[in-house]
């Protein structure tokens, strides 16, 4: 048999070609159809051209000006086999100026096509998925899970042989990364180790059950969640303000770990607030839909933002649970898929009615008390405050005496509005005054335009408390106004206001021309995209309706497109390589058959998480040992068939948390708000000319999981990598491998620390060679080979000659991070062993999962 | 290749051999992996440039806040005839306005406030607030006629970085590393630098979409090097480590990573151990970049006397020069401050004074060295500034003009663009460009046929569709091509 070196996917179609086998339309002629032709001759009307449509056997064999485009089972008549098949640079198709061409191979397989009948197919991911029966195999032990026959059947196909199973060390920190983010600890292992020598299934069953019920998973499955949710702690656009949404990611996590069927974790998320009677969870939850960015800019025009906002959470949710991108059909028909313009603003109509304003409505928040910085908050309606009957209670006083204050203040307006008025004309007609007085430069900026007819308005009363505080017959009354203000502030901290969907505001909706909300087209009713099965008749089209829709039976997309993301996040790919788009142009599934099972199944057992999981990492396919061979990774380099266990480099957000546990410095607190661990200085000052301070925090803070650091969106934590920005919604992972990676896990004091704490642990062990086999065996579950001792020693061996000689070296380095160090180690060897320990952080085996 | 980036490179990797042989480094990595192992550039796409590029590198001055065209380019007698009379309704059209200025009732004519004079041979108006740009003129191509959507600051410095308005796109130094590959072996392909007027006046912030990757892979995005601190981020060695103990402790895991190749067989790990070579070489390449102590002193003169202040527009000007030389393929210069509403008259003179001279310097720096005939140079901001007045006309102590992208100006200079050349025009009050407009992704498809593409024959396919610089627009602006 022939090999072609073609990606993996691609291999049985060489396959069938070399056979001469029958040319299928979804495997072998959508894809070129979708690639070259529907550009021009598909769904989307307005850019077609020779009103020839070639998406449907309909449109291709319709006659037009004499000639049949397709006529099925004759290439000799079909116009558009002579056409691409044209010398005639007037008449081949496609044209000789289009970007992309038709190759010799591609052209036969038309001919080929249209000689066999010319059979179009539904795409596959537009119909409902049917549980193929099981494929037999010669292996009894691969026969036990259905995963295992569906992956073995591909491998025999290809003449392909599966791995042996990875070392029991190896896999359990294997699935122990996976399922909680965090390495094994040493007695884990201990334990494993013993239980499987005596009976592996039942030990390896017990250690994912224990993983499973560990409220670290919770944690590790909300990372990727949030990431899809492009969750933050701030707004982004201009001033990029904080927010306070944590109690929505809190939710999350929460879910995870109680098991949540996942079709009831969409409704909450989707439709909680539309739910009867909904608890203030529920609320929470509908936080997903207000995770979008905000813009707050200066002149920007709210009902553009608004219109933003909508479409933002329209192509959100069908990117999660469609796997669709509508972005497309913001502007106009999809080029390529089915779907309409119209599709997308009857979507757009069902998160169109609330009142939010398009722009931040309510802040809070000034000075830090404990810093010189401003903690300012801004959110948009509707949200809702989270708090205990004491918080609000507390808060209400504050609020009390605060208005109290307020009154007192303003019952002398008429004494003090003559001077603030001479003051703003100063202001007005010096700008060295100007500058001197008024500091900030949004203010200074409104000084000219800012009515002056009600003080009591955000602009005017800023600049008129900058005026009270220099005047000492007021000065005391302002003061009064700022500690009450101060006292409500500390309690409204406490409180966080969490911005929800509620459909407080109906509006019509019209279809936007060119996506501009200042030209609206055709009134459209709120509805699902017309190509997918239709909402039940006697429901309102809301999206308590979508919600349900989404998760309805012969809903063909939601169960495929959630078992392959979370199929990605234990194999390193999708059995779709592209968990974003299941659409016309997305690359075929490797392994059909399976993703169809499981999402029959998945939804079969009451859309069960942790039932899905456990069946995925207890599969022979998941625990295959990892190592591949030359000529397997040139055949498949990216490991589609899975001939060998998943490889791939950790999130930087589980490699700081793995860095942390390895320490023992990890801190397990769950929850609350976000904290903010060690950054280089001018950061987010660089990027904000120092209006956005970041103030470290110290203790806990320096050490709770990566999940609950503060996310900035105009600037992502600096620690991580090949994260997404939490702008927009992101299911694809990136793993990159460049030289700025290696600089953060070799330089940034997190890791320098954990080196330099995990040393102090080291010391208690006998020798050097104790110390090696436990730190070795922490960071990558394995003993090591003698090489490997010989070669650390050596190391170690450098690293205590140099720190001998350098003394004030040794000083410096173990005084890296705020961890307290214990002074039992002298200052060369705690060096010595910071350096070693920090290379063990660094191995390639640490950084790969 | 340039003589100069050849012997620049030429040093770097002779001093790199030096620095690491006196342990196991470079030479026995060699022959561990074989040398192939360590070239760890990306090499860019097959294919790739389609045609013989006029531009083998691209300086981008982006000037964001937007100067105002009508202030320092584009003069208009009409202006001046009717200052203080509202500007008609024809001209005004149905146009967007800010929310700042769109409850504005009347739009009253404001001039340019400073004068100037058409300069050199090719009598490009320059108003008198820029005269090292003025004087080279006629090494300059202004294109009067530029124009977009976009009124805010956001999404109109997202849209002409990366070809649409939100965020989530390549932008243009990812596109240009990610198909035509990275030159230097020790420093990035894209480089970002970042800047603001000394009165900090401006409002504006930086967000990392302006250089990000979008959907390419996350190593084709901008790394920013800063004026503060380590120039790239962690790039010192942890206090108390040098670069001796550094250098043995990365022989060191090299090795065991090369014994996990053994047992593995993975290309990432090859590939790892070469990024950490690379990190090791960056240290030493970065520190010697930002070591100004041998510029002459004519040069820092040149640049004017903020050039020895680190993260200044002069330094990063500066800076610009030397990563062109060390063959960056995309430099993105970053200053804000030409956001002017309610201080033009006090402001603008002091921006100008701040950028004129430094960007003047970088092109005649760049030509004097031969290298602005492969280098493309481009100075511009995301909009202009409306010709007719924010805020209270009779205050000339407070007034402004507001965000204005239906005309602006931008000139271009060296990598295959005219020189002394005047492309477009805006109508008799600035307001529109209507004689051969440019719009922004037409600069970006220039752009890119400069660098030896075509625009819509690259692209990337993402979540279905296939994606471009320009989106579905753009087309090469023809009469600016040398």
């Amino acid at each position: 048999m022939k090999r072609f070196s073609l990606v993996p996917t691609l291999l049985l179609i060489a396959f069938a070609h070399a056979g001469g086998a029958e040319v299928q339309f979804n495997r072998d002629i959508r894809p070129i159809l979708a690639d070259i032709c529907l550009n021009c001759h598909g769904p989307d009307a307005k850019s077609r051209k020779a009103e020839l449509r070639l998406d449907s056997l309909e449109g291709a064999m319709k006659e037009h000006e004499g000639v049949k485009p397709i006529v099925p089972g004759k290439p000799e008549e079909s116009d558009a086999i002579a056409r691409i098949f044209s010398g005639d640079k007037d008449e081949v198709m496609p044209p000789p100026k289009y970007p992309r061409q038709l190759s010799a191979r591609e052209k036969e397989l038309l001919k080929t096509w249209v000689a066999q009948g010319a059979k179009y197919e539904p795409h596959w991911a537009y119909i409902a998925p049917r549980k193929a029966a099981l494929p037999v195999v010669n292996d009894a032990a691969w026969m036990e899970n259905p995963i295992d026959r569906f992956v073995l059947a591909r491998l025999d196909a290809e003449k392909l042989e599966h791995s042996p199973p990875a070392e029991n060390g190896a896999l359990l920190r294997r699935v122990t990364l996976d399922l909680t983010g965090l390495p094994p600890t040493l007695t884990e292992l201990d334990v494993f180790e013993k239980a499987a020598a005596h009976d592996f299934e039942k030990a390896y069953s017990a250690a994912v059950d224990r993983l499973l019920a560990s409220p670290r998973y919770g944690e590790r499955m909300a990372l990727d969640w949030l990431d899809a949710a492009r969750y933050a702690d701030t707004n982004g656009f201009q001033g990029d303000a904080l927010r306070m949404q944590f109690p929505w990611r809190d939710w999350v996590v929460k879910a995870f770990n109680e098991n949540m069927p996942f079709d009831q974790f969409t409704i909450e998320q989707l439709g909680g607030d539309l739910l009867p009677r909904p608890t203030e969870q529920q609320l929470i939850a509908t936080g997903f839909n207000r995770n979008h960015m905000l813009n707050a800019e200066g002149g920007t025009i709210p009902e553009e933002n608004r219109t933003k906002n909508v479409m933002d959470r329209v192509e959100t949710v069908s990117t999660v649970w469609l796997g669709l991108t509508l972005q497309c059909t913001q502007c106009h028909d999809h080029k390529f898929d089915p779907l309409m313009q119209r599709d997308y603003y009857a979507m757009f109509a069902m998160f169109n009615q609330l009142s939010e304003p398009g722009g931040v409505d309510k802040r809070f928040g000034r000075k830090s008390y404990s810093d010189d910085y401003d903690k300012l908050y801004s959110v948009e309606s509707p949200f809702i405050t989270v708090a205990t009957a004491e918080q609000k209670a507390q808060f209400e006083a504050a609020v009390a005496v605060g208005q109290k204050a307020d009154t007192a203040l303003f019952a002398r307006e008429a004494e003090f509005r003559p001077a603030f008025e001479q003051w703003m004309h100063e202001l007005r007609t010096d700008p060295e005054l100007l500058e001197k007085r008024v500091t900030d430069d949004g203010l200074r900026r409104s000084v000219n335009t800012v009515p002056l007819d009600n003080l009591r308005d955000y602009k005017p009363r800023q600049l008129l408390n900058l005026f009270l505080k220099t005047q000492p017959p007021w000065e005391p009354l302002v003061a009064a106004v700022r500690d009450a203000q101060d006292a409500q502030d500390r309690a409204q901290y406490t409180m966080p206001l969490v911005m929800v969907m509620r459909d407080d505001k109906p509006r019509e909706t019209h279809i936007l021309l060119r996506g501009n909300y200042e030209t609206p087209g055709e009134k459209v009713e709120p509805n699902t995209p017309a190509v997918l099965p239709p909402l039940p008749a006697d429901v309102k089209p809301d999206r308590l309706a979508l919600a349900r829709w989404l998760v309805a039976p012969e809903q063909p997309l939601t169960a495929r497109v959630t078992v392959n993301r979370l199929w990605q996040m234990f194999f390193g790919r999708g059995i779709v390589k592209t968990p974003e788009d299941f659409g016309v142009q997305s690359p075929l599934p490797s392994h059909p058959e399976l993703l169809d099972w499981l999402a029959v199944d998945f939804r079969e057992h009451g859309w069960n998480v942790k039932r899905l999981v456990r069946q995925m990492v207890l599969s022979r396919t998941y625990r295959q040992n990892s190592a591949s061979t030359p000529q397997l990774t040139a055949l498949d380099p990216g490991n589609a068939l899975l001939a060998h266990g998943p490889r791939f480099r950790l999130d930087s957000r589980i490699l700081r948390d793995q860095a942390l546990a390895l320490s023992g410095l990890l801190v397990e607190k769950m929850g609350g708000a976000s904290v903010m661990p060690y950054q280089p200085p001018g950061v987010w000052e660089g990027m904000s000319f120092d209006k956005n301070r970041y103030f470290q925090g110290h203790g806990d803070d320096l050490h709770r999981r990566s999940l609950y650091t503060f996310w900035r969106r105009s600037v992502a934590p600096t620690t991580f990598f090949d994260v997404p920005a939490r702008q927009v919604c992101v299911v694809k992972p990136m793993r990159t491998n460049t030289p700025l990676q290696a600089l953060i896990t070799l330089n940034d004091v997190t890791y320098v620390e954990a080196a330099r704490v995990w040393a102090e642990h080291l010391a208690v062990l006998p020798d050097d060679t104790a110390k090696f086999r436990q730190a070795f065996r922490a960071a990558t579950a394995r003993e090591m080979q003698p090489r490997e001792l010989t070669s650390l020693q050596a190391s170690l061996d450098k690293a205590r000659a140099h720190f001998a000689k350098h003394a004030a070296d040794a000083e410096k380095l173990i005084a890296n991070g705020e961890a307290p160090r214990s002074a039992s180690l002298a200052p060369a060897e705690h060096a010595a062993w910071t350096t070693l320990c920090l290379l063990l952080l660094n191995l390639d085996e640490t950084l790969t999962q | 290749m340039n003589p100069l980036q050849e012997r620049a490179r030429h040093m770097t990797r002779r001093r790199f051999l030096g620095a690491s042989a006196f342990t196991l480094g470079l030479p026995a990595l060699h022959s561990l992996l074989g040398a192939e192992a360590l070239k760890t550039a990306p090499l860019g796409l097959p294919g790739l440039p389609h045609f013989g590029p006029k531009a083998k590198r691209v300086i981008y001055m982006m000037q964001t806040g937007g100067p105002s065209h009508v202030d320092l380019f584009d003069d208009k007698p009409e202006l001046r005839k009717r200052r203080g009379e509202d500007i008609p309704e024809s001209v005004l059209g149905g146009l967007r306005l800010t929310t700042m200025t769109a409850g504005q009732k009347a739009k009253p004519c404001l001039p340019a406030a400073w004068g100037g004079s058409e300069r050199g041979k090719c009598g490009m108006w320059v108003g008198n607030l820029l005269p090292h740009t003025a004087a080279i003129a006629d090494d300059l191509c202004f294109i009067r006629s530029m124009h977009g959507e976009q009124i805010n600051h956001a999404p109109a410095v997202t849209h002409i970085l990366t070809g649409h308005n939100l965020p989530g796109r390549p932008s243009i130094g990812a596109w240009l590393t990610y198909g035509l590959g990275v030159e230097s072996e020790n420093l990035p392909g894209f480089v970002v630098m970042t800047s603001r007027d000394q009165e900090a006046s401006c409002g504006q912030f930086f967000y990392d979409f302006y250089w990000g990757a979008g959907f390419l892979p996350g190593k084709y995005q901008g790394v920013p090097f800063r004026g503060a601190g380590d120039p790239v981020l962690y790039l010192s060695n942890p206090d108390g480590v040098s670069r001796e103990q550094r250098r043995e402790m990365l022989d060191g895991l090299a090795e065991m990573n090369h014994f996990a190749n053994e047992r593995y067989q993975d290309p990432e790990i090859t590939t790892r151990i070469s990024q950490y070579e690379m990190a090791y070489q960056m240290q030493m390449s970065v520190p010697e970049l930002t070591d100004l102590s041998n510029e002459p002193q004519s040069v820092l003169d040149l640049y004017g006397p903020d050039v020895r202040r680190k993260g200044s527009y002069a330094y990063n000007c500066l800076m610009a020069r030397r990563l062109a030389e060390r063959g960056v393929r995309y430099v993105q210069l970053m200053h804000a401050g030409w956001d002017q509403h309610g201080n033009l008259p006090t402001q603008l003179p002091i921006q100008c004074r701040d950028t004129d001279q430094p960007s003047a310097a970088l092109v005649t720096d760049l030509k004097a060295r031969g290298l602005l005939d492969d280098t493309l140079v481009i100075w511009g901001g995301e909009f202009g500034r409306t010709p007719f007045v924010q805020g209270d006309i009779t205050n000339i102590k407070a007034h402004g003009r507001d965000h204005h992208p239906r005309a602006f100006t931008v000139w271009l200079a060296g990598g295959g663009v005219k020189r002394g050349h005047i492309h477009g025009a805006s109508d008799e009050f600035a307001y529109n460009a209507v004689q051969d407009p440019v719009h922004v992704h037409d600069l970006q498809a220039t752009l890119m046929h400069l660098c030896g593409i075509q625009h819509e024959r690259f692209t990337y396919k993402f979540q279905g569709r296939n994606f471009r610089l320009t989106d579905v627009h753009g087309d090469v602006v023809k009469g600016i091509l040398a």
